[in-house]
């Protein structure tokens, strides 16, 4: 079973990854990716949006390909949704598996779906104005990097 | 009536998270996008912009709203 969470509150990534090693105390290797709020640039705050009907179902899909892609232990994915500060965290993904290069992919696969394949909509605030973000040319070649399915 | 939701920068562009329409029986969402502003209705039949009805994901093509219907726009997303 995977561990999937939409937060709408701030979440202590140190107490889940120390929370998900123990519930994997057998798994040779554990991978984890913090994504945070970055500093600087004038970004004061940063706010992320979800759907309810289709954000959840789809990160809870996603964990499912995941798992059917590479032989793990364990999975979990945490993503927040609403207004966060510089150093708040924003997205965390663990994996357990028995040898760490199952682990470091599928990370790095959830990671790359989550950036461009989820379904949440990011602005920033910076001198007192929201800017609503773009997507990235860089996520969606990181996506094309595991071809479809 | 239907309801429809504007998710991202479609929100600012509305400049509502939402809009209710009123409906004369079935309708298609290409008389619907007649409804609103100009600018609002080019930014919601972008190619990019992808629906979900009722909280299904549909495509455009055809797609008729009745009574109690709810419909949202989802613009390209960004995550993480």
């Amino acid at each position: 079973m995977a561990d999937v969470r939409l937060a709408l509150e701030p979440f202590d990534p140190a107490a889940e990854l120390t929370a998900f090693a123990a519930a994997h105390g057998g798994a040779g290797g554990i991978v984890s990716f913090l994504g945070q709020v970055r500093a600087g640039e004038g970004v004061e705050a940063l706010e992320l949006r979800h759907f309810p009907p289709l954000t959840l179902p789809g990160m809870q899909a996603l964990a499912q390909t995941t798992r059917d892609r590479w032989p793990l232990a364990g999975l979990c994915i945490i993503h927040r949704s609403g207004v966060m500060h510089p150093g708040d965290p924003i997205v965390f993904v663990a994996t357990a598996a028995r040898h760490r290069r199952d682990a470091f992919a599928a990370a790095d696969f959830a990671m790359d779906h989550l950036k461009s394949d989820a379904w949440f909509w990011k602005r920033e605030q910076a001198a007192g104005h929201w800017r609503w973000i773009e997507p990235r040319e860089q996520d969606h070649a990181d996506l094309a990097r595991w071809g479809r399915g | 009536m239907a309801k429809l939701l504007f998710l991202g920068q479609l929100e600012d562009i509305a400049g509502a998270p939402d809009l209710t329409v009123p409906l004369q029986g079935p309708t298609t969402l290409a008389d619907i996008l007649l409804m609103l502003p100009p600018i609002l209705g080019d930014a919601l039949s972008g190619p990019k912009v992808k629906l979900a009805l009722n909280g299904t994901l549909v495509t455009s093509a055809d797609l008729i709203l009745i009574d109690a219907d709810e419909l949202a726009f989802l613009p390209p997303v960004s995550g993480g």
